[in-house]
């Protein structure tokens, strides 16, 4: 087991890892940003280390500063949360050089799974159902053509992306080639790999990814599906387990194919498998996270597991946890600080920020009372998870929790949360990504 | 003539400027994208017409309610 974990990310997700070391008796390392010197995580690290500034890019984002920060503090481990450096195959690779464990798959997953249609080739290559898609367009002519051949409407994506940036649907040929030419830019400038590709554009479809656990000696296990059907601007708002109105055995089955593939090809530590269901219930590959998700939680509420601490056993050589089984429903919602309306960010001081403690509510936030919400990171205020035996009780909960947490000092989408979670289609389970935008008419 | 300000919606940077001064722009014709919180934020050009003015420049800084382009109908 480590001795020391430096943890290179912030707020909800560091707070979470700390503890999860805390409990298991390894040492921590926080960082901060100038923005970050109050922030609740750190008093809760055993040691912190300042990156001076607050763009990600001077900080979080900054490989010089956290290589420092790793040798100062004598850190054997790295977890790098989500976001930031946690998919970044160079930034893996020089953790390892510096003789220190990445916490998260060999460096060549990050790679063959970081690049969306390679990912896609790759499962796709193991008998993991896929929609099939283009390779990376090498221009107008060559877009024209492959768009003909998979049909009209399509979805055009940037091959190094992710998180839904620089997504574009095309409907004709007609708007392909300044799409393409926004697409790129966008990507450019973005992931700093302009590439993009073109994949069937899916009506209304659903979003069931799967938890993966994989040690390092090659066996794999999955711990269920979550549903994220339930999106804003390609980003999930409400998550999960199990994924009502689908046939469990499809699911379980599904589950299975990608340990299977993962299997096969050796894949290690945590990840998630994406796919989306189509609307006769085909499911095909979207993508896969090489690292812990925001929404983990979930899954750990009805499974009992603690995904956190396995992937640091894991990390560490450790064993596959116990197949669990799955007990009730957990659902989570995110309380970002944005408009419930516009959608859009809202910035401010937390004058007031209250999270009373509920019977069979989670609560994972990286803020606290009196501080600051700055433009700098994302609006992400707490994950709110309710976990009861039925889904009706755990909807319910949620509602109840969600109206309890105090807010002031910046707008949040509690009401948009709530209006979602009311809805006769949520409450029915006729749940997929277009649900934001029926509730929001 | 009229000049139409076009204000930011949100604090945050100025990730892209997509026209320059003299561009003629439709309306709903995005100006610029403003980073904030990891989300991309488009500015719209309320009207048609033509750019007058720029009032920031790329990687700067800008506050809710910030004039940061000028259009003239």
């Amino acid at each position: 087991m480590f001795h020391k974990v430096l943890i290179a990310n912030r707020g909800a997700i560091a707070r979470r890892v700390i503890r999860a070391c805390s409990e298991m008796g390894v040492k921590t390392v926080a960082l901060y940003s100038d923005a970050d010197a109050q922030a609740p995580y750190l008093a809760e690290a055993s040691e912190s280390y300042h990156l001076p500034g607050n763009k990600a890019v001077d900080t979080y984002l900054n490989q010089d500063a956290v290589l420092a920060a790793m040798q100062h503090c004598g850190v054997d481990g790295v977890h790098p949360g989500y976001g930031f450096l946690s998919e970044h195959v160079g930034f893996a690779q020089r953790v390892a050089d510096a003789g220190s464990t990445f916490i998260g798959p060999a460096t060549q997953w990050l790679e063959a799974m970081g690049d969306k249609v390679a990912a896609r080739e790759t499962m796709a290559g193991q008998g993991f159902p896929t929609f099939g898609g283009s390779e990376a367009l090498r221009d107008f002519e060559h877009a024209r053509a492959l768009a003909q051949e998979i049909g009209y409407p399509l979805m055009l994506k940037p091959s190094g992306g992710g998180g839904g940036m620089g997504m574009q649907r095309v409907d004709s040929v007609q708007d392909l080639e300044t799409a393409l030419h926004q697409a790129r830019a966008i990507a450019g400038q973005a992931f700093g790999n302009s590439a993009v590709y073109l994949e069937r554009y899916l009506s209304r479809p659903r979003h069931i990814e799967y938890q993966i656990l994989a040690s390092n000696d090659g066996r794999v296990m999955h711990a269920y599906e979550r549903e994220c059907s339930v999106q804003r601007r390609h980003q999930k708002l409400i998550e999960e387990s199990p994924a009502p109105n689908l046939d469990p055995q499809q699911l379980l089955s599904t589950a299975g194919q990608a340990v299977q593939a993962l299997t096969k090809l050796g894949y290690n530590n945590v990840g998630t498998v994406e796919t989306l269901v189509d609307q006769t219930g085909a499911t095909g590959f979207l993508e896969m996270n090489t690292r812990i998700q925001v929404e983990h939680g979930v899954t750990e509420m009805v499974t009992g597991l603690d995904l956190v601490q396995s992937q640091i056993r894991l990390a560490a050589g450790g064993d596959l946890p116990e197949q669990p089984g799955r007990e009730g429903v957990a659902i989570q919602a995110r309380l970002y600080a944005e408009d419930s309306i516009t959608m859009m960010p809202s910035t401010g001081t937390l004058s007031r920020f209250r999270i009373p403690e509920l019977f069979g509510v989670r609560v994972e936030t990286g803020f606290g009372e009196g501080h600051t919400v700055s433009p700098y990171y994302d609006a992400l205020l707490a994950k709110v998870i309710a976990h009861a035996h039925t889904r009706e009780l755990a909807i319910g909960r949620l509602v109840v929790a969600l109206k309890a947490i105090e807010v002031s000092g910046v707008k949040t989408n509690a009401a948009l949360l709530i209006r979602l979670l009311e809805s006769e289609d949520f409450r029915s389970g006729d749940i997929d990504t277009d649900i934001v935008n029926r509730v929001n008419r | 003539m009229a000049a139409h300000e076009v204000e930011s919606e949100v604090t945050g940077n100025v990730w892209k400027i997509l026209v320059e001064v003299g561009a003629v722009v439709e309306e709903g014709e995005v100006l610029m994208i403003l980073e904030s919180m990891k989300m991309e934020i488009p500015v719209e050009s309320p009207i048609a017409g033509t750019v007058s003015d720029i009032k920031v420049a790329e990687e700067e800084q800008v506050e809710e309610d910030q004039i940061v382009a000028v259009v003239d109908d």
